[in-house]
């Protein structure tokens, strides 16, 4: 069987870094692919190479046995090769067969369109109608209006990149099934995830990437997870351990809160009630989207509340901003790590600045000390293995995982009482991941209380003592974490899709 | 061909060059511009550039006039940095300038003719107040009703011209000014006006008040929390939400800063080089300022020498217009191209130019 892509030698160089080292690797008709890497390991880099939106320095590929160096992405496109990217690129305010006449070369009249969308969503069991507004849709179905619109094309080969991180338990379900109906068909599909679990069972072979170079190949299957993520690091993890302490009295208490959200898409919050406990780790799960922004806003007083609403030790805080709360001891990361817990052009040290001024007393009479704010950067850097050349670098060139490891420990060496974090670990790589997952248990282990928002089930089954889940605005009672099945999590998130196939 | 190629870094080196290569280029296009006109373009670079600090035949006028010149342009630039730095864009500093000149000036001649050392301290106040309070009007209008700064201190440049107008033909018109639309002249009254320190330098109270302004402007930008505050605004306004910047302080403060430094701005200017007010008070300084804010790099020390430099085309431009006889407008073309110029270049701070290479087929 000859390999319908082939990759030979390929090799780009970013000025101070080799993004892509004499890779080479084929993926045969009909074959899921994973490509596996850290942050920074050059999958992004790769992926581009063969969408046509980055130029190799050197090295060739061969489509169908033919040379293939597609100038732009509506060459690869033409050729066969579709994507869909992590982050969608949909206008909210138009319909979905607009949105997907928008993306296509020569789209065909709307009726025509209307009709090839049902049709194409029907065979493949994504469920998607034509005529909603994007902006009313799920992220599950915001996919498949992007999935839709590659399988338009007939593609021989589709590239995902983290599909699954905004999806529910069943709609993984679902989206795997479509992978698989498509391999079947013969359509090659190289996927990109950092969830191990998922390329063991949906992917035939592996290629891993580390600082650029294919340092092996494997086939998921008969490789665990543990064994997986170590080829991509390089070096053993370790497993954060889940620590079994008594929860003391409650920290940070709401109390049927409401919040309209400021965003026309948004989600507001509706009855949120819950106490989080000294000592407890209590995830709040649920896919992106329905109100996890809007509650960490009100949690770190970027929105005001009644001041009864939200009490700190018993004290309402309802109607503080975002310092008079961190002097209290709550502190807070948000999900979004570039632009909102961390300004992109602004150094390491100035970001360090930015949250810690208040509680590591960087000021005085208003006047920024520079070399304490240095230190407290540094001792970040130090503690939490953030990889950068020093200090004065910008947020913006740290790789996703580096700049979270960022995030996490400045907010954590401050010493919160309570820590509220947002997606923890989104688009992190495993290691970095295992740490942050560690610091947090640590931080628990010691006495505080931490909040975590994440859409990885996985993750809070593993860390949190507690769990409710946030659907819609509306957040479930807290249920302990042991003896629940993600399965029940699933239909707790209003997991519907089954009833689809 | 050229390719442009984000910097991994912004290029410190480029920071201090940009502002010198536009320079470079608005003399090169600005000798083209002359060579059009029929003149000899190094000559008339000449006149502009250099005569007006070292031809002894012009210089005991001219070497006075760039203090008086930059010393107003600096204050106000200065004043618009900390705003541009945040993402809120007065645009009317000329309005601030001239209300400042009016309120200040209105106090002073209010006294009048008493004499006493705190005359003046008191219309310096009075101008800062004038000028600032005319920023509130946008600054509200932004807070409240989300209102464009950019166009609401624009018009009220317009308004306070008028206002200006109706001033100097109304209350504060001269008794003694046989009817011209001026005020009283304020090198007539000891206590309200603002005379050169030293003769024939062109140090006046403002260019002392100009040089503290430097300085505070500095420290606060680099050193103090507001600085950090209002860059961190105007980069990443999330994040400066989230480590709890408020975000409507910020406009308040920004625009009430560049407000009351205009406006005291203008009252040095009006009890000082223009001496009165009069429908001729307004100079454009206002407008020139926000080029200077830019040529400077939002930097005080930057804006400090980019003021001088301003004020040297002012005074150039002034000396060839009657040395070579080029139209007025040629030194309104002249400083709209450095800022054109520079913002072109700003570019290379975050990008650099490569040489594309050919393809390898």
């Amino acid at each position: 069987m000859t390999a319908l892509l082939s990759l030979l030698g390929l090799t780009k160089a970013y000025p101070g870094v080799i993004a892509n080292d004499d890779v080479s690797f084929e993926i045969g008709p009909g074959e899921i692919h994973a490509l596996l890497g850290e942050n920074g390991a050059g999958k992004s880099t790769l992926v581009k190479m063969i969408y046509g939106l980055v130029k190799p320095d050197s090295g060739t590929m061969m489509l169908h046995g033919a040379p293939f160096a597609p100038p732009e992405p509506r060459a690869a496109r033409a050729s066969g090769v579709a994507m869909v990217f992590q982050h969608f690129s949909l206008f909210d305010a138009l319909t979905v067969a607009e949105n997907i006449a928008l993306g296509m070369e020569n789209a065909p009249e709307t009726a025509d369109l209307t009709q090839r969308i049902i049709e194409v969503s029907g065979k493949y069991g994504l469920t998607i109608d034509p005529f909603r507004m994007v902006g009313d849709l799920s992220a599950g179905e915001r996919q498949r209006v992007e999935i839709v619109r590659c399988l338009l094309q007939n593609p021989k080969m589709l590239i995902m990149d983290e599909p699954t991180s905004v999806l529910t338990p069943q709609e993984v379900e679902v989206l795997f099934k479509t992978l698989r109906l498509l391999s079947d068909e013969g359509t090659s599909i190289l996927y990109i995830s950092h969830k191990l679990d998922e390329i063991k069972a949906l992917c035939e072979h592996a290629t891993i990437l580390r600082r650029g170079k294919v340092v092996g190949t494997c086939v998921p299957k008969d490789e665990t997870a543990k064994s997986m993520a170590e080829m991509m690091v390089g070096e053993t993890l370790r497993t954060p351990k889940k620590h079994y302490t008594r929860h003391g009295a409650a920290l940070l208490e709401l109390h049927n809160l409401w919040l309209q959200s400021k965003d026309p898409f948004g989600t507001s919050l509706k009855e949120i009630t819950f106490n989080l406990h000294e000592g407890e780790v209590l995830g709040v799960g649920g896919v992106a989207g329905n109100g996890q922004d809007e509650l960490l806003l009100a949690i770190s007083g970027e929105e005001l509340t009644p001041p009864h609403a939200i009490q700190l030790k018993g004290e309402d805080i309802g109607q503080l901003g975002p310092n008079p709360r961190r002097e209290r001891g709550l502190l807070t990361a948000p999900e979004e790590r570039l632009g909102h817990a961390a300004a992109p052009d602004m150094s390491l040290s100035e970001n360090a600045f930015l949250t810690g001024a208040m509680r590591q007393n960087l000021t005085s009479n208003g006047m920024i000390k520079t070399a304490a704010t240095l230190a407290f950067a540094r001792d970040i850097i130090e503690k939490f293995d953030v990889r950068t050349p020093g200090t004065e670098n910008t947020a913006r060139s740290l790789s996703g995982g580096n700049l979270q490891k960022f995030v996490i420990g400045r907010e954590i060496l401050q010493k919160p009482d309570v820590f509220v974090v947002n997606q923890p670990t989104w688009g992190v790589d495993a290691a970095a991941a295992a740490d942050i997952r560690s610091a947090i248990l640590d931080l628990a282990t010691n006495g505080a209380a931490v909040l975590v928002i994440s859409q990885d089930l996985d993750e809070l089954m593993e860390i949190s003592d507690n769990i409710a889940i946030l659907s819609e605005g509306t957040l479930s009672a807290p249920r302990p974490t042991q003896g629940i099945t993600i399965e029940q999590i699933g239909l707790m998130m209003g997991g519907t899709e089954v009833e689809h196939v | 061909m050229f390719k442009l190629e984000r910097r991994p870094i912004p290029s410190k080196a480029m920071v201090i060059l940009t502002p010198v290569l536009a320079v470079v280029l608005t003399m090169i296009a600005g000798g083209i511009l002359f060579a059009f006109l029929g003149k000899n373009p190094f000559e008339a670079i000449r006149i502009i550039f250099w005569d007006p600090i070292f031809n002894d035949v012009v210089a005991s006028y001219t070497r006075p006039q760039l203090l008086i010149k930059a010393a107003p342009l600096i204050t106000i630039a200065l004043g618009l940095s900390f705003g541009y730095r945040a993402n809120i864009w007065n645009i009317g500093a000329e309005g601030q300038f001239i209300m400042g000149g009016i309120a200040g000036g209105a106090v002073g001649l209010a006294f009048y003719p008493t004499e006493s050392v705190l005359i003046f301290p008191l219309m310096i106040l009075a101008g800062a107040v004038g000028g600032f309070l005319w920023a509130m009007i946008p600054a509200f209008l932004k807070i409240k009703f989300n209102a464009n700064e950019i166009l609401v201190s624009l018009m009220l440049v317009y308004v306070a011209i008028n206002f200006l107008g109706a001033m100097v033909t109304g209350p504060l018109r001269s008794p003694v000014g046989m009817n011209f639309p001026v005020s009283r002249n304020f090198n007539e009254y000891p206590s309200a006006y603002n005379g050169e320190l030293i003769a024939n330098t062109g140090l006046h109270m403002g260019v002392l008040a100009t040089l503290a302004v430097v300085i505070v402007s500095y420290i606060l930008l680099k050193h103090h929390i507001f600085g950090f505050q209002v860059r961190t605004a105007g980069q990443s306004p999330r994040a400066a939400k989230f480590s709890g910047v408020n975000p409507n302080i910020t406009i308040a403060i920004c625009l009430g800063i560049s407000g009351g430094l205009a406006g005291m701005a203008g009252l040095f200017e009006v009890t000082g080089p223009a001496g009165k007010l009069s429908t001729n008070f307004p100079l454009g300084y206002g407008f020139t300022a926000i080029i200077v804010a830019f040529l400077g790099r939002l930097n005080p020390i930057g804006i400090l020498f980019a003021g001088l430099l301003m004020a040297l085309t002012y005074i150039g431009g002034e000396l060839a217009q009657f040395q070579l006889s080029v139209p007025a407008a040629s030194v309104q073309v002249f400083q709209g191209m450095l800022l054109f110029f520079m913002l072109a270049v700003e570019i290379l701070v975050n990008f650099r130019i490569r040489l594309k290479k050919k393809e390898v087929a």
